[in-house]
């Protein structure tokens, strides 16, 4: 399938900021499910400063805010190819060790919550519907809802909070898979809504290390694996690693953000 | 000095004539005057004051700028001893660097199983931003301090490999100056090998690990806290002596994919950036987001190899308490070689039959915390209360994998000048290394830490330890 | 170098400056009111007053007697402009710049407060005190010495010499801004003794007394002395004197960088003003008024030079 995507994301600020950085990881890459056709990534009222691969292979932009500005707008735009795999991402590659990805991280740290979650989930020799259970087990415990109380949370905070959006989801997964014992990680991309060309916001999902299978992707929030809707952006241990934009600035200035964004088919 | 020594003293060996390296020494200093010494250590302190080579004690409000004592006998090392020791560091810095390289590539030491993966895989120090990352000639540590204990004629044991950030480096200079200037006769007596090459050494060998986008004449700089830092005084003076400026994060900005200082006229890029501030507050933006003193976006550059940075962040890795009992392993894994210096018999808390037996010998025992530097939080069992040591067995049963033990080693003494005259105080050394592309270079001599308590095996100048000029001698 | 470092520099200057000319000022008020005691206590008040501390000072004491002022202004540390302070704040900057200095203008600083927080850490003896006043003004002129016989002349040395100057300058034109009513002709005192006290304080307090009286043969009188203190060139605390080295010493950077900036300008129009000036116009502007624009356009400078040479983001 042949995805036109467009995603523009707009910062305003209530005073001119001197001086701030942001990193985008908004560059999906060409592999074996998904081949990049075209993008393009551009930046008003900010300065591309440099661009690395980071130990996950993701590109990250840095940029840097024209000094005095009080709004930037990051536009990407580009069309990619999927295929449907079932989910199955494949072998893992590259130098991160299996075993960071189990590491808990301050957003996945397993707390009592988490731990009685991990518990209820009934194990069978099939790690692959032992996970599509847990995934179940997450949306059941935690249904989807925009009413976000905070824009960061913890898997265990999102627990108390008792709703969650696809974020919350995937860190609740992530940490519960960890704590089971499988390597997992965060993926940021975007998702094609079937009904809709204007989406709300890119989306997140989790992806765990099965053995045999390798990197197998699960959209808690959709009850599903990726499939040919699904274009993969960035990965990481959690949402901080995969982030489309993480910065930083100086200044007081308080800020208000704004997502547009539109996935379509493509007819070829 | 009649009664038979206990322990080996750098000046008598264990006997009461002056071993060889002291032979010259000892005869210059019986003819001495006693209150003459005493005049020449109290103008030594002046002159120390004066220079300023001041620390700042954390938390103390009174006196916040306080002296390491300084003894005026000097430590003398043979040139054969030094032969050893400079052959042993060598190797332990090149095996060092390699197993770096290693451990944020391919590890595989770890699929070797020389080293278990859970030693990486639950340290904190261990640096996910730092996979893939290969700075320039693969050097991650640029200067390691490595800090050795003697317990006998032939007994040297390594007891840590600062590959971080190691400081003293001023005090084995300034230290030779004022010796120099209080008793310049010691040194037409005594052929001491130079030490004052040191910050033209560190320069050439930090310009050689400069990052391609650089010029031949690359600009390296100094990355400090700031004046209330405890080191402040050698940053400042490591920078002055090398003729490079001496910079504070907000001095720093990310200007066209380069790390700049701003200068009088404007954003000049930095090549190098010998940093003295830790990894976690290195760049807010990739680390600690409250750190006020970093560079938001350093790594960033440092990873699109637009600065070198030394040393690299996440070699603490290597220095690490409990990855320091595998150096042995680790040596052998790299060099193909046997270590030529020794390491510490260790045991790893965080092994059940070593914490049993740490706790049954909590009284013979040093034990120590696994990320801890500086002595605090060890416990030193022979000299420890009851109590203490009591109170020190309910943190290791809490968290064992916290903590390392070694046996108490009798280390070396050297005599220093008290009220009563001398008397024989415990030492170690921690020489400095330089590694660059172009190989490993030791300068000469080192910091010799002294306990200034009788008895006392604590040297660390955070818990009142002096310090003494280290002379090196000529073949 | 680094924007901060030439802002330390600029800084450290300005306050081994401003340390030493609180000790002339403290040593005028103190000869005053030796010399007539019913004078003092004003004199006290306008030099609290030219120092800019007299609200930190009375927000802290009720009346202004003599030894009350002179541990204000001496030891004080909540006042920042305090003698104590002022070193305590130089040494800082040296600290902070330390890689800029040579090892003999860092030690001449630390020394400086190494020495004067020992005698200033207690309260001070009547007695004692001509003996501090003077130690405090030869370890400022030690360290103007040591920069001058082992600083090599670039910039830095530069930013060191605009921080002096600036300091000095500003401390002189205080003054004038406090008591120009003494300088101003007025038929009623011409001539008596409070007049010539207050000419003779103004004097010392900025060390010109002696100079004054070796080139002016006549009796004191307030035009000579206004004119000597603000035009004459050959008194090395004169507004016009310490103008031309700030200007100088600007255009020596400049050259270095090859480039003018936005204070050189500054400067020159305030130096032309003094060329293209005399006594008699300034009294036909009125003294005061005169003084007010200066101060006016000398704070405008120091915050060009700031912006000029980036002392900070």
């Amino acid at each position: 399938m042949r995805l036109k995507i467009s995603h523009t994301t707009s910062y305003h600020y209530d005073a001119p900021v001197p001086y701030a950085l942001q990193q985008l990881r908004l560059r999906p890459k060409s592999r074996a499910e998904q081949t990049v056709l075209s993008w393009d990534l551009s930046v008003e009222n900010g300065h591309q400063q440099l661009s690395f691969e980071d130990e996950h292979a993701n590109t990250v932009d840095l940029i840097s805010f024209e000094p005095g500005v009080s709004n930037i707008t990051v536009h990407c735009e580009g069309e990619v190819e999927v295929t449907d795999t079932n989910g199955v991402v494949g072998k893992h590659s590259g130098y991160v060790p299996l075993w960071l990805f189990k590491r808990a991280t301050p957003l996945t740290r397993a707390g009592s919550q988490l731990r009685a979650l991990a518990a209820s989930l009934e194990r069978t020799e099939n790690d692959l519907s032992d996970l599509h259970a847990l995934s179940a087990l997450v949306l059941e415990r935690l249904p989807y809802s925009t009413q976000q109380e905070s824009a960061e949370l913890s898997a265990e905070q999102a627990l108390n909070v008792g709703h969650g959006v696809c974020q919350d989801h995937a860190h609740v997964f992530i940490a519960a898979a960890r704590h089971l014992d499988f390597p997992a990680r965060y993926v940021s991309g975007y998702l094609m809504m079937n009904d809709r060309v204007d989406q709300d916001a890119s989306h997140a999902w989790a992806e765990v290390h099965v053995d045999g299978l390798g990197w197998v992707g699960f959209d808690i929030s959709n009850a599903m694996s990726p499939d040919a809707r699904y274009v993969r952006v960035a990965t990481a241990l959690d949402y901080h690693g995969a982030a489309p934009v993480s910065g930083m600035r100086f200044g007081a200035a308080s800020e208000a953000l704004n997502v547009k964004l539109q996935v379509e088919q493509r007819q070829e | 000095m009649t009664e038979t020594r206990q322990m080996f003293d750098e000046m008598y060996g264990f006997s009461d004539t002056a071993r060889e390296p002291y032979a010259n020494y000892a005869d210059w200093i019986a003819l001495e005057e006693f209150a003459n010494l005493k005049r020449k250590s109290a103008q030594a302190e002046k002159l120390f004051r004066l220079t300023g080579i001041t620390f700042n004690v954390y938390g103390v409000e009174e006196e916040t700028e306080r002296l390491i004592p300084f003894d005026l006998v000097p430590r003398i090392i043979a040139a054969k001893e030094w032969q050893t020791l400079s052959r042993g560091i060598e190797q332990r810095v090149r095996a060092i660097n390699a197993f770096l390289h290693d451990i944020y590539h391919r590890q595989e030491i770890l699929k070797a199983g020389r080293v278990p993966v859970e030693m990486i895989a639950q340290n904190e120090a261990f640096l996910p931003q730092m996979i893939g990352v290969s700075p320039p000639g693969n050097i991650y540590t640029h200067i390691v301090g490595t800090d050795l204990v003697r317990t006998g004629e032939n007994e040297f044991f390594v007891l840590e490999d600062n590959a971080r950030t190691p400081s003293g480096v001023s005090y084995m200079l300034e230290n030779r100056e004022t010796m120099l200037h209080m008793f310049p006769e010691l040194f037409n007596r005594n052929k001491v090998r130079s030490v004052s090459q040191y910050p033209r050494s560190l320069r050439r060998s930090l310009a050689a690990c400069r990052p391609t986008c650089s010029s031949d004449h690359p600009v390296v700089a100094v990355l400090t806290p700031g004046i209330f830092n405890s080191a402040y005084y050698e940053h400042a003076f490591l920078a002055d002596q090398m003729g490079v400026e001496l910079v504070e994060g907000h001095d720093l900005r990310v200007v066209d994919g380069r790390v700049a200082m701003r200068t009088t006229r404007g954003y000049q890029a930095i090549d190098v950036l010998y940093r003295r501030v830790d990894d976690e507050f290195l760049d807010p933006l990739n680390f600690n987001p409250d750190s006020m003193l970093g560079v938001p976006g350093l790594m960033d550059v440092y990873r699109a190899g637009g600065i070198t940075i030394a040393n690299a962040p996440g070699t603490g890795i290597a220095d690490d308490k409990a990855i320091y009992s595998y150096m042995p392993e680790i040596v052998e894994f790299y060099t193909g070689e046997k270590p030529i210096l020794k390491n510490v018999p260790t045991h790893r808390c965080s092994e059940p039959d070593a914490l049993a037996y740490v706790l049954d010998n909590l009284a013979e025992l040093v034990v120590k915390e696994v990320h801890g530097s500086g002595g605090y939080g060890m416990l030193v069992g022979p000299t420890a209360s009851k109590k203490e040591i009591a109170a020190f067995r309910e943190k290791l049963k809490a968290r064992p994998d916290n903590y390392i033990a070694q046996p108490t080693l009798s280390l070396s003494t050297v005599p220093i000048l008290t009220k009563a005259g001398l008397a024989p105080r415990h030492v170690d050394l921690r020489p400095f290394a330089l590694a660059s592309p172009n190989g490993v270079e030791i300068i000469p001599g080192g910091l010799t830490r002294v306990a200034l308590k009788k008895g006392s095996l604590v040297v660390n100048s955070s818990q009142g330890g002096g310090t003494k000029d280290t002379w090196v001698l000529e073949d | 170098m680094l924007g901060k470092t030439a802002g330390g520099v600029f800084w450290m200057l300005r306050y081994m400056e401003r340390s030493e000319n609180t000790a002339r000022m403290i040593d005028a008020g103190l000869r005053i009111s030796l010399t007539r005691s019913g004078a003092a206590d004003g004199e006290w008040t306008s030099i609290l007053t030219a120092l800019g501390v007299i609200n930190a000072y009375n927000a802290n004491y009720e009346t202004v007697d003599g030894p009350r002022v002179i541990n204000f202004l001496l030891r004080d540390k909540a006042n920042h402009n305090s003698v104590i302070s002022a070193v305590e704040a130089a040494r800082t900057n040296a600290r902070m710049v330390r890689t800029a200095l040579t090892r003999e203008v860092w030690e001449a600083v630390n020394e400086c407060w190494m020495d004067l927080s020992e005698l200033l850490a207690r309260p001070i003896n009547q007695q004692d005190l001509p003996d501090i006043l003077s130690t405090i003004r030869k370890h400022s002129a030690f360290v103007r010495g040591t920069l001058a016989g082992t600083m090599v002349r670039n910039d830095i040395y530069n930013f060191a010499r605009v921080g002096t100057f600036f300091e000095r300058a500003d401390n002189v034109a205080r003054i004038m801004d406090v008591k120009y009513y003494i300088l101003l002709p007025s038929i009623l005192h011409v001539g008596s003794a409070t007049d010539n006290v207050q000419w003779e304080s103004i004097l010392r307090s900025t060390s010109a007394s002696r100079a004054y009286q070796t080139l002016h043969e006549n009796e004191h009188n307030p035009r000579d002395i206004a004119r000597f203190l603000i035009l004459d060139h050959r008194l090395p605390r004169s507004l016009a004197f310490c103008y031309r080295k700030i200007q100088r010493n600007l255009q020596h950077i400049a050259d270095d960088y090859g480039q003018l900036a936005p204070c050189n300008g500054l400067v020159n129009g305030i130096c032309q003003k003094f060329d293209n000036t005399s006594i008699d116009l300034i009294f036909d502007y009125g003294l005061h008024e005169f003084i007010t624009d200066f101060l006016i356009e000398s704070q405008s400078l120091g915050r060009q030079i700031e912006v000029d040479f980036r002392f900070s983001e």
